[in-house]
């Protein structure tokens, strides 16, 4: 595969209002490349978030460059090669889960990819979602209904996906549930992710690399590769001594950074 | 308490009341020409139907008239109000003024303007049921969520789409529930419109009962003014169940 997945140098993050500008995250210089598992951990008010909204083109860096698949990230959101997971699923109440899925098909004029058929019914499979096709989200679970939002950020096979805290707000059985589904749909995929995250453990479990964000003001803390400590295709076991000990180590670093 | 119980109640506490009132008030000695009893208020259904009907029919046609045209109006003024500013800021202020202005000393000029027909009542109909749903409706279009914004955003989608798809399916609870006051308010217009100036209608049923002193047709006129307002409400819940069965999240 050729290039990086997303490149930025000096970039600064913020909101703009009028001639004032807010700083929220400064000085990122970040590599990701193509197929990895990135998870960006860090206090609320980090920046995290700002940063993959930055990537999914909902934000404009105040400045420094990034590109994304050698391209803008505008340009990247109009051929549909980024998927994003909010907190919240997201769904739309009068659609079916099935209606849901599809909505990326239904939207975007011209720049909507249709979507081969048995798609959604293989999404509906990978997700653990069969039979519940018909439902609408009032029906379903919150885990149920965070799954049918990663099978619509998927549906257009995106190269990256982007997650915004998708399970902060399940609960820990649920979460540690979907942690190892997202890992299985990710060596499936080969698609590269993105992982917003406050809870060091999920962090840690998850990413090959890690990105420890500090608040106040935003700034990375550590950008580290967790590869040496997990076995080539990612996985690990939570109780893991080495695992348990990196995860007291990105709490200590956290806990001096504020 | 059993679901039996819960839909007897209300019947008991309505059969009681008419009960009372049949039985109770005459002995109390209110004279009849003030409050005559249930069954002979019933009783001008029977014996003067063709009074009720001929009557009954206008009004109806007006407030049906007035609540479409009223609510298609508003929800259009709010689209255009919702997606242009400039539109919004020039005119939203002309169309508050303008509901600052009560009907009925309004309805003069739409008398010289239309004369005392159906049309008149109409308009009055309309403009009534105008305001409120002109105010829900912009308010239900804004109401799609920061995140929801945001993913369709993330989709690339257009203004159009986003309005066909987010916008106005989000705006429909707002826009059913002013449309549930709106069955009650657009009688209201048309009858308010029929005393102003009318010779057939509910209206004018009302006024011509009150100044001959016949009671029982006033109250069955009453009666069937209010039938008229909870049809229209029960049509309009009905729809409102069917649109938004899965809705609530």
């Amino acid at each position: 595969m050729a290039g990086a997945a997303i490149e930025a140098q000096g970039l600064n993050i913020g909101y703009r209002n009028g001639a004032k500008t807010a700083t929220v995250l400064s000085d990122v210089n970040l590599t990701v490349e193509q197929g990895e598992f990135l998870t960006i951990l860090g206090p609320s008010g980090c920046g995290k978030s700002t940063l993959l909204r930055v990537v999914a083109n909902l934000l404009e860096p105040l400045d420094g460059t990034i590109s994304v698949l050698g391209e803008s990230p505008a340009a990247i959101r109009k051929k549909r090669e980024t998927g994003f997971v909010f907190q919240e699923a997201t769904l739309l109440p009068w659609r079916t889960v099935r209606d849901n899925i599809r909505l990326p098909a239904s939207v975007g004029g011209r720049l909507a990819k249709p979507i081969p058929k048995g798609r959604v019914n293989n999404l509906l499979g990978l997700l653990g979602l069969e039979g519940l096709g018909e439902r609408y989200p009032s029906q379903l679970s919150g885990g149920q209904r965070q799954r049918v939002a990663i099978a619509r950020a998927l549906i257009d096979e995106p190269r990256i996906l982007l997650m915004d805290e998708p399970f902060g707000a399940l609960d820990e059985i649920t979460r540690d549930r979907l942690n190892d589904e997202l890992l299985s749909i990710w060596r499936a995929t080969g698609t590269t992710i993105l992982f917003v995250t406050h809870s060091i453990e999920e962090a840690v479990y998850l990413g090959q690399r890690i990105m420890v964000l500090g608040a106040n003001p935003g700034r990375i803390l550590n950008l580290h590769d967790l590869t040496p400590i997990k076995t080539a295709d990612n996985t690990c076991r939570r109780e893991d001594p080495a695992i348990v000990s990196e995860i007291a180590a990105q709490r200590a670093l956290l806990a001096q950074a504020s | 308490m059993s679901r039996l119980t819960s839909l007897a109640a209300p019947v008991f506490g309505a059969l009681s009341i008419l009960l009372a009132w049949q039985f109770l008030l005459p002995l109390s000695g209110v004279p009849a020409y003030i409050a005559p009893t249930p069954t002979k208020i019933l009783s001008v259904f029977f014996s003067q139907t063709e009074l009720i009907l001929s009557n009954f029919t206008p009004t109806a046609i007006e407030a049906l008239a007035g609540f479409v045209f009223g609510n298609t109006a508003a929800v259009l003024f709010a689209i255009i109000f919702a997606y242009s500013k400039f539109i919004r800021q020039a005119y939203f202020p002309v169309v508050l003024f303008f509901n600052t202005i009560p009907i009925l000393a309004l309805s003069p000029i739409i008398i010289l303007i239309f004369g005392l027909g159906m049309t008149t009542k109409i308009i009055i109909a309309a403009i009534i049921c105008f305001f409120p749903t002109l105010v829900n409706m912009i308010r239900g279009l804004g109401s799609a969520t920061h995140n929801e914004e945001e993913l369709f955003h993330v989709l690339s989608a257009n203004k159009f789409e986003t309005f066909m798809r987010l916008h106005f399916p989000r705006s429909l609870p707002m826009l059913f529930s002013s449309l549930r006051i709106a069955t009650a308010t657009a009688v209201i217009g048309a009858i308010v419109g029929e005393w102003i100036g009318a010779d057939k209608g509910l209206g004018a049923l009302i006024i011509r009962a009150t100044f001959n002193y016949q009671s029982d047709q006033l109250y069955a006129a009453i009666v069937a003014a209010s039938f008229l307002s909870i049809t229209l409400f029960a049509i309009v819940a009905a729809v409102e169940a069917r649109v938004l069965r899965h809705h609530s999240q």
